[in-house]
This record gives structure tokens, C-alpha cells and sequence, in this order.
């Protein structure tokens, strides 16, 4: 439970941490809240000679609520997701979902950004930011990009993101008025990943489906959420279960995951659509 | 002070001795974060030691390569089996009689198992050495599974070959470690021909692990000035780890002290002597300098003593309309590598021979089978008496898989077939003498209490609406009435590596009426400075807030055999109980020549002694204390203090009545529990509040066992449960709201009556939980499920009856 040396670097800006990326290459790492990858280094999974703190650059921080946009600083903290009074009322999946990640000491450190970028299969963020179809923005050497959420994803841990580039912050259009939203998961414990999660958004004859540690991505489907969209739940539930891909572990086999998330994702549209107007 | 206006209730109040919910003195320490942990121990020239452990589960070493580890700035030593074999050292005697590698001595035989041990100026450089050290391995077939293990031509301990004699006798195979008898088997097995009923089934009681909030460590420094080692370290039983290590150290024991300081729980995880230990001690000889161990959580749940694993083969008979006739349990007990079992050394499967409970089964017969396998060794009582919770949930298993066959509702099956009250000191089949118990009462108290009836109609209703699919959640009930045997125990078949099971407390009165005591048990978080005071505040006078409690530090307390198995209150709190009791008696001596009459002619009256018909005339005892050291009394030697070495006539025997009404979804596997409801009795409550406290922590311990903590390996021999994410621990979160309640047998033999109480509640805990799945299962057709009773195995037993559409 003790990590490899490094060097710590806290940079003041964007454009010092993505020098020190350029200048160490894969030897270095940015880290947010830590809740990701102190564990993994802890355990020795993962060594890196150089690791970039990001708490000191304040472009990462904010939370801005506009008529039809939100934007999240990549260093907004999940406590802060779930106190700011203005997001909860714009979009309140995201507090609904941020309250049932991990426990509140967890909350309090680990960031919206780390969650989406790390590419874990287990964290809820990326699931939910692909229901909303959010944009992430990133900076690198070349400059700055955004690459939509539903394509962000590739395998577990990796992502469209370079080696050298930073997520700075996320951009989540504002659902219209009428649409009803609900977060469920099923989890073993305090503190667990999801044995299955569901993110939906249904309303104005639209809808939304994404799921959440039942692949090595987060699974958002166009077909799931065309059938919701129509009304068909049956054919959205049968278009997910389709494209998922569980894998068996400690949370139990394959057929057990499959059962759950179709449950999960029923009872989520079940609530979604009680509060759809 | 001038008390002379306060009733004998008042005074006897102002001391907080017995039955008073006296706040925990500990506490003020613990909560301000000033407990003083074996990792707080910080000594001049500390080095730091931290293992190399194999990956593999079973593996030949063929090679450890320490160069690289060695050329690292601040590296001190690394050892291996061949440095320690000079000395003896790279084996050591486990408590079964079984021998345990220190380091592996050319093969490993579980994963986790320590390799090497690099010792260094700083923990962090001891880390990265350890990365650093190559080892060539050669892997073996690997066996997880015991009944394999006895089948198959692997041998696992090539050091054991050709032995077919063990230390509890005859071997059968080379991977198996003893059989134990109990009881009558042929007139067993004629009952089970004859009976109406017979109800068979394996009830397996898996693997998990104690997993105490601070892990096991220690500091050793050997001053090599005065040839005297100190040994700090985690250990529930200090003076024995002092003897262990002068037996196999050479050390002479008188240089030897053992200091167990505060300790963040135990449960049965720290009774054992561990790899960390010898060889920080040997570390600390070669260098001459202090050196620390302690593991992190995952060394921990991997190679540190484990819990259960026992696969309990069962036969029960009944006559038709439920009368119990006999019983009849095979064991196969999975030991891993080595047999490390901390059971009294004549007591190979502890005292699983009180599975027959809270009945009255007149012919019984138990074997168990001890087996080697590819995992971790241990088997220790995990908030338990030895093998006593695998003992209690294979009988409470089976009277529900009774009741099942019977078609009778298990909670009229277990009345009918309860010992009476006036069969006590009841004579077991197995061997045991019950010393009190009155179950009727407790069990009518306890169905009382939660409406048994109204339940029964309330779940009924629930079935008939989830036929009718109004609802997808069924409702449990899970009842237990559980009979614990612990205060381990009377020398005359109680030892622990030939040292017999008793203990010990001396008392010091200083002149100005406040004491000391000190006794040979330590606490790990079960409050004995508070109780332990209070007992003897009753029995001697003086406030408990007036006497301090001093345990765990081997050159000051006398020799005792320490604390696991519910031993200390039982044991121990009978020594304190018997040393009060001498220094009231020559008390009563001083007090009688301080008021001028005969020793007879003075009666004991809460805090003093008064003159027999003149209560007026009296001395208190802190009166009598200051005339003990101030005044020349004929006949009686100065001083106030008493020292007793407490031999238990018997053990004692807690039982209780505890019920659980859980809530279940079929479509997911989630479990809620409604209520919990757990009466108790220890006999005379010495602590209610701390009792309270013991019920709520122990069944919480028993709600993880039993809804989803485990130690769980792959094929290969991996751990799959090695961190807090897979092994549950509950939080505030889960853990439900208990009730508690209480009725008292004190125990004829017990100076106090007491009868221990911190592992109760998980025995009775563990099957009230199960029996609640098992129970809502139970109309659609669900016998037996083994734990733990996560989601996805409460949602097979769904599957399997069909409940999914």
C-alpha cells in the first residue's frame, strides 16, 4: 500500500501542466481528486515517475449555469455537484446521480472531470454524461478540441483523449422543460461501483438511455433510446440488454448482471417517465 | 466525605460497580485519537521490515535473487528461509501442533505466503526493495477445494511425507491432518435407520476473516547492552506470545517483555503467532536495532488467520410429530497450508461439539476431518468461541431443514425440543455440562416481543400478494436460539501448548482507598478497564472510578492466557472477583481491630465494614485501606492487595434467542432487514451499556458474515476478496437498527455469575440472518443456500424456483 516514488508537480495553468506532460511523455499523469488512480498506485498497478496535480489551476474550477448550457470545471468536486443549488434545478440527474456515488469523504475530493476521463467502466459519470450528450473539451499542445461523451469512450481506461492532453471541462446542453430524468443503481454496498446502473431522460417525444459498468465502456444506445423515445420500453429494455457486454466478477455472473440491468433500467424509466410532464 | 446520610442504594450507586451503564473510561482516549497503536510506537534507530509474498498459490521457490533488492540506499538486510535456518527459525510450531514455514523453505504453499523480508531505514524504502527482489518460481497444481484435496495425488506438505501419524493421530492421506471423534456413532447411526424422519443436508459455513479495523504488527528491539528483548506487538494473548517466543528463541523467558498496547480490535486475528513477528525479532538481533512490521489490509485479508470454512455434512432425526432423537454431523474442515488453528490444543475442531444447542438430543455423534489445501492458514474464532459459531449455525440449519421435512413451523419445533429448565447442569451428548439455562422463558419472551404471530399472518399475506403480483418482495423471518460454550477454560482439559487456560488479576488498594489491578486478559476495544473495575468495585467498596485497570504488559501483570473466545469476563472476571474477595477478608480483619471487636462481629454493608446490630459503628474501605498501611495491626502483615490465579470449574454456557425479519427482492438480491430483535443471556450483567454495545457490534460483524463477506479464491488459488471493495465491511449504511433485550441465568459456578457476552451475537447472529433468507424462500421450495447471502445468490435461489418468469 505504498506507491512507487515520483515527482509532484502542481502547475498554476493549462498551459504549464500540458508542458510537463509534453516534457515527460507517458512518465507522467495528471491527477484530480486521486480517488482513482492513488489506489492503483498504492497497489502498484500504476507507476509513473511524474504526477501533475491540477488543484491549483482555477480555469478547471466552476460550475455555470446558462439558459441552454451547463459547464463544469474538470476539478468541480462531486460535493459541489450535489450542493449547487442552480445545477440541481437545471439538470438534476446529476445531483441525483452524484449522491449515490461512494460516500460523502469520497465526494468530497474525488471531481467530475477525473471520473469521465479515467475511463473506468466502473465510474457513474461517463454512463450519465453520455444520457445527457455532453461535450467534453480538452487542451493539448495543438490546441483545443471537444469530442462528444458517446464518442469519448474506446476501451476500459482508454479514451479519445492524447497522452498529452488535459479535459478541462464539460459543456451539457439543458434538457427542455418536461423531461423527467432518473438515475438507479444497484450496488453491493457503500462505496461500491454499480452491479448495474441506468441514466435515463424521456420527455417531449425524445429520450435518452445509458448504462453503466455492464461493458468496458459506458453503454449509451441509439436504439434503446429510439424505442423509449416511441414509447416501445419493452424494445428499449431488449435494445440494451443487445448492447451491453457484462463480464463476470465478484458482483456475480454474467445472467445475474443482464437481470439486473434490466431492472435497473425499468426502474428507471419508470421514475424518469412519472416525472416527464 | 461525609456519606453517613446516604441509603445503602445511594452508595451502592456512587461506586458504579456491578449493573451500572458506567460510560466507558477508554473512551476518552480513543475518541480524541490519543490511543497509543503499535504503529504509534516509534523507538530511536527504528528500521522498518516489509515482506516479499508469492503470487502463486502453490509453487516451488526455486530461486530468491536479493541483489537488486540489497543495492538500494537504506536497504539494511533482506532474509530468506536460509538465513533464519542457522538459527532454527525458518519453521515455526503453530498452536494446532502443526509446523508453519517463517519464510518459504523451497516451496509456498498459499498465495500471500512471505517470501523474504527486507528490512529497512524507512517503510518506503522497504516497499520499493521489496519490488526489487527476484524470485523464481515454478508453479504446482493447485488445490482450493477439500474434498479434491483428499482425492488427489498432489501432496501439499512434503515436509509431512510418510507421517501418517499427526498431532491429533492417525492420517489417512497426505493432504488430510486428523480426524476427531465425538460421541456415539454406532448407537447414532441405529437411531438414524429407525427414526420416522431423518433430514440430511451439507450446511457449508464459508471462508472469511476477521479483518480488525488495525491490522496485526509489532516493534522488536533487542538491547543488546542487556540482552533483553521487548516485544510490542498486536497480540490478544501476551504472556503466551512471551513463552512461544522464549520456547523457540532460546531467549531466556525472564528477558524477555511482551507488550500488548492498545489494540483496534482482534477478533480472534491476533491470538496466533505470526511470520511478521519472528522475524522482526530476528531482524532486530542482527542489527541491534528496533524494528517495526505491520501489514497493510491486503497482507492482511490474505495471509493472516482466516475464519470458518467448514463443510458440515448433517443428519438430524426426529419422531413424526418432532421430538429430536439424534443427530450426526461429518465435517470436512478446510485448514490451508499449514494447520494454524488457535483451538485448546486437545480440540482440534474447538468446541464444535456443541452442535447440538439449545436441545435436548439424547445420542449425538461429530467427526471432523482437518484437510490441507492451497490457501491461507488460520481458522481462528472469529467473535466466536472456538468453532462455536460454525457449531451453532449448522444446528440452527438444521432444525429449520427439519421443520421443513416435518411441515412444522420451526420456531414450535425448537420449543418442543428445548432443554428444560430444570435439566440443568445438563449433560450434552457430546460431552459438555450446560451449566444454567432457562430457553422456554427466553424464547416465549422473545416471540413475544416481536409479535411471532402477527409476523406469520403478515408474511402469509405478503405471499399471497407476490402469487397474485401485487408485490416482487417476500418477507423472512429468521429465527435462532443459540447455546454458546466459552470461557475457555478449566486447566483439566484447557491448554494451549501444555499452558493450562487459566487467568489471573492482582489488586493493589493504595492507602488513600484508590487501586490498581492488573490481569493477564488484554482488551481490544471490549472495555475491560471499565467493567473490570466495576466488578471488583462491588465486591471490595471503593469507586470504580477510583481504580485503574492496567493488562497487556508481560514484566507487570501476572501470567494469564488472554482474551478471545468470551474468556475474559468468565475467566478473568472471576479472578478479579476472587481477589477483591481476599482483600475484603483481611479488610475485615483490620476493620474488626479498628473497632474493637471480633472478626465475626463485623458485617459487610456496600462500602464497609459495620459493626453485626450497631450499624452506626462501621469503617469504610477507604478507611480500613489508610489503617493498612499506617498501622501496626497484631497479626496481619501491612499492605492491602491479593493476587488470584482463577482455574473455572467449568465453562459457561450464554445463550440467546435472536429473530430477524428481512425484506428480499426476488428480481435483484436485495435484502432489507425490517428488524432485529436479540435477547441475551450472559447471566449477571456486569456493564448493560457495554453489553448493548457488544450486541450491536457482534451482530453487525454477523449481518456481513452472512449477507456477503468472504474470503473467496479462484482456481488458481487468487483471492478474490483481498480489499474493503470486495470484502464487506458494513457501514452506518447497512447496518440495520437492532433491538435488544435480556433475561439472567446467572452461572452456579461463576464467583459473579457472569457468563461473557462479546461473541454471542455473532453466534446467534449468523444464522437468525441466513434462516431469514432461507425462510422467505421457504414456501416456494428453497431447503439450503450456503453463504454469504449476497445479491447474486439470493437472486439464484430466485432463478432456480422459477421466480423469474
Amino acid at each position: 500500500m505504498i506507491p512507487a516514488g515520483f515527482e509532484y508537480h502542481r502547475p498554476g495553468d493549462i498551459a504549464s501542466a500540458i508542458g510537463i506532460l509534453q516534457q515527460h511523455g507517458d512518465e507522467a499523469r495528471v491527477i484530480a481528486g486521486g480517488h482513482s488512480l492513488i489506489p492503483m498506485m498504492k497497489l502498484r498497478m500504476a507507476e509513473m515517475g511524474h504526477l501533475v496535480d491540477l488543484q491549483a489551476i482555477d480555469e478547471l474550477k466552476g460550475i455555470e449555469v446558462g439558459a441552454d448550457t451547463v459547464s463544469l470545471g474538470a476539478m468541480v468536486t462531486q460535493h459541489e455537484l450535489i450542493t449547487h443549488d442552480g445545477l440541481a434545478s437545471a439538470i438534476p440527474l446529476i445531483r441525483e446521480a452524484a449522491l449515490q456515488i461512494a460516500d460523502p469523504q469520497v465526494r468530497y475530493m474525488g471531481t467530475v472531470g477525473g471520473n469521465v476521463a479515467n475511463g473506468d467502466p466502473g465510474n457513474d459519470m461517463p454512463g450519465l454524461m453520455q444520457c445527457l450528450n455532453a461535450t467534453f473539451d480538452l487542451s493539448g499542445p495543438d490546441g483545443n478540441r471537444s469530442v462528444a461523451a458517446r464518442d469519448f469512450y474506446e476501451a476500459a481506461y482508454f479514451t479519445a483523449r492524447d497522452d498529452e492532453e488535459i479535459l478541462t471541462r464539460i459543456s451539457i446542453p439543458v434538457p427542455g422543460a418536461g423531461v423527467g430524468q432518473a438515475y438507479e443503481k444497484q450496488k453491493r454496498k457503500i462505496g461500491d461501483y454499480a452491479t448495474a446502473a441506468a441514466a435515463v431522460m424521456v420527455g417531449n417525444g425524445q429520450a435518452s438511455v445509458a448504462m453503466t459498468n455492464l461493458a468496458d465502456t459506458p453503454i449509451w444506445s441509439d436504439a434503446a433510446s429510439a424505442a423509449l423515445a416511441a414509447g416501445n420500453v419493452d424494445a428499449c429494455v431488449a435494445a440494451m440488454l443487445d448492447a451491453i457486454d457484462p463480464v463476470e466478477d465478484n458482483r456475480g455472473p454474467v445472467e445475474f448482471k443482464k437481470h439486473v440491468a434490466a431492472v435497473m433500467l425499468r426502474r428507471a424509466i419508470a421514475r424518469a417517465q412519472s416525472r416527464a410532464s | 466525605m461525609n456519606d453517613q446520610t446516604l441509603t445503602p442504594e445511594e452508595r451502592a450507586a456512587n461506586l458504579k460497580g456491578m449493573g451500572s451503564s458506567r460510560k466507558r473510561v477508554e473512551d476518552v482516549r480513543f475518541t480524541q485519537g490519543k490511543g497509543n497503536y503499535v504503529d504509534d510506537i516509534k523507538l530511536d534507530g527504528m528500521l522498518f521490515g516489509a515482506f516479499v509474498r508469492s503470487p502463486y498459490a502453490h509453487a516451488r521457490v526455486v530461486n530468491v535473487n536479493k541483489d537488486a533488492a540489497l543495492a538500494v540506499p537504506g536497504v539494511v538486510a533482506v532474509l530468506t528461509a536460509e538465513d533464519l535456518s542457522p538459527l532454527g527459525l525458518h519453521w515455526m510450531p503453530t498452536l494446532a501442533g502443526d509446523k508453519q514455514m517463517v519464510l518459504a523453505d523451497g516451496k509456498v504453499l498459499f498465495q500471500g505466503q512471505e517470501v523474504a523480508y527486507v528490512v529497512a531505514e524507512d517503510r518506503y524504502i522497504a516497499a520499493d526493495a521489496a519490488e526489487l527482489v527476484e524470485v523464481d518460481y515454478e508453479e504446482l497444481p493447485v488445490l482450493t477445494d477439500p474434498f479434491e484435496a483428499l482425492k488427489s495425488d498432489v501432496v501439499l506438505r512434503e515436509d509431512l511425507e510418510g507421517q501418517t501419524e499427526g498431532a491429533h493421530g492417525p492420517r489417512k492421506h497426505h493432504n488430510h491432518i486428523f480426524t476427531w471423534e465425538q460421541g456415539d456413532k454406532d448407537a447414532t447411526e441405529a437411531i438414524l435407520a429407525e427414526a420416522d424422519v431423518v433430514a440430511e443436508e451439507m450446511i457449508y459455513y464459508h471462508r472469511t476473516h476477521p479483518c480488525p479495523l488495525e491490522t496485526c504488527g509489532c516493534v522488536a528491539s533487542m538491547d543488546k547492552v542487556t540482552g533483553k528483548l521487548t516485544l510490542h506487538g498486536t497480540f490478544q494473548a501476551p504472556h503466551a506470545i512471551r513463552t512461544v517466543v522464549s520456547l523457540i528463541s532460546g531467549i531466556a523467558e525472564h528477558n524477555i517483555r511482551v507488550i500488548s498496547p492498545d489494540i483496534g480490535g482482534g477478533f480472534g486475528n491476533k491470538v496466533g503467532a505470526y511470520a511478521g513477528y519472528v522475524c522482526s525479532v530476528v531482524a532486530s538481533i542482527v542489527t541491534g536495532r528496533p524494528v517495526k512490521w505491520v501489514e497493510n489490509r491486503m497482507e492482511n485479508l490474505m495471509s493472516t488467520a482466516f475464519a470458518r470454512d467448514y463443510w458440515m455434512q448433517g443428519k438430524i432425526a426426529a419422531t413424526k410429530d418432532g421430538k429430536i432423537t439424534g443427530l450426526w454431523c461429518h465435517t470436512t474442515a478446510d485448514h490451508g497450508g499449514f494447520d494454524a488453528c488457535a483451538d485448546p490444543t486437545k480440540f482440534p475442531a474447538g468446541f464444535m461439539n456443541i452442535c447440538t444447542g439449545s436441545y435436548d438430543i439424547p445420542t449425538a455423534y461429530l467427526a471432523v476431518d482437518g484437510v490441507y489445501t492451497n490457501k491461507a492458514p488460520g481458522g481462528v474464532a472469529y467473535r466466536c468461541s472456538f468453532r462455536v459459531t460454525e457449531a451453532a449455525y449448522f444446528i440452527e440449519r438444521m432444525i429449520e431443514v427439519l421443520a421443513i421435512k416435518l411441515n412444522m413451523d420451526a420456531a414450535e419445533l425448537r420449543r418442543i425440543n428445548f432443554i428444560k429448565a430444570d435439566q440443568f447442569p445438563y449433560q450434552s451428548a457430546l460431552g459438555w455440562e450446560y451449566d444454567s439455562g432457562d430457553y422456554h422463558t427466553a424464547w416465549d419472551k422473545a416471540l413475544k416481543a416481536v409479535d411471532y404471530e402477527g409476523l406469520r399472518a403478515e408474511q402469509a399475506q405478503q405471499i399471497e400478494d407476490f402469487k397474485a403480483g401485487k408485490t416482487r418482495k417476500l418477507l423472512g423471518i429468521g429465527l435462532t436460539h443459540f447455546t454458546e460454550i466459552v470461557g475457555a477454560g478449566p486447566v483439566k482439559n484447557c491448554d494451549i501448548l501444555g499452558l493450562g487456560m487459566f487467568d489471573s488479576c492482582e489488586i493493589r488498594i493504595h492507602p488513600t482507598g484508590s487501586a490498581i489491578a492488573r490481569l493477564g486478559t488484554i482488551s481490544q476495544g471490549q472495555g475491560h478497564a471499565t467493567t473490570f473495575a466495576q466488578i471488583i468495585a462491588s465486591e471490595i467498596g471503593l469507586p470504580a472510578d477510583d481504580i485503574t485497570l492496567e493488562e497487556g504488559d508481560t514484566d507487570t501483570a501476572p501470567y494469564g492466557l488472554g482474551t478471545y473466545g468470551s474468556r475474559s469476563t468468565p475467566v478473568a472476571g472471576a479472578a478479579t472477583a476472587m481477589a477483591a474477595r481476599k482483600i475484603r477478608a483481611k479488610a475485615q480483619m483490620i476493620a474488626a481491630y479498628l473497632l474493637e471487636v471480633h472478626d465475626d462481629d463485623v458485617e459487610w454493608d456496600v462500602d464497609r465494614f459495620a459493626v453485626k446490630g450497631a450499624p452506626e459503628r462501621f469503617k469504610t474501605m477507604k478507611e480500613i485501606a489508610f489503617a493498612a498501611y499506617n498501622q501496626a495491626i497484631p497479626g496481619l502483615e501491612p499492605g492491602l492487595e491479593a493476587v488470584s490465579y482463577y482455574d473455572p470449574p467449568n465453562m459457561t454456557y450464554p445463550f440467546g434467542a435472536y429473530i430477524c425479519v428481512m425484506e428480499i427482492d426476488v428480481d435483484t438480491g436485495e435484502w432489507d432487514v425490517r428488524k432485529f430483535y436479540a435477547l441475551d443471556d450472559c447471566g449477571t450483567r456486569i456493564n448493560p451499556m457495554i453489553i448493548e454495545g457488544q450486541v450491536h457490534g457482534g451482530v453487525t460483524e454477523a449481518l456481513a458474515i452472512a449477507m456477503g463477506q468472504e474470503i473467496a479464491y479462484d482456481e488458481m488459488g487468487n483471492v478474490k476478496t483481498a480489499t474493503l471493495m470486495d470484502f464487506f465491511i458494513p457501514t452506518a449504511w447497512e447496518t440495520p437498527n437492532y433491538t435488544t433485550d435480556h433475561t439472567v441465568t446467572p452461572s452456579p459456578h461463576h464467583p459473579i455469575g457472569a457468563k461473557g457476552v462479546g461473541e454471542s451475537p455473532n453466534v446467534g447472529g449468523v444464522p437468525a440472518f441466513s434462516n431469514a433468507v432461507h425462510d422467505a424462500f421457504r414456501p416456494f421450495g428453497l431447503v439450503q443456500s450456503h453463504m454469504p447471502h449476497d445479491h447474486w445468490r439470493i437472486w439464484r435461489i430466485a432463478n432456480g424456483l422459477g421466480m423469474h418468469g
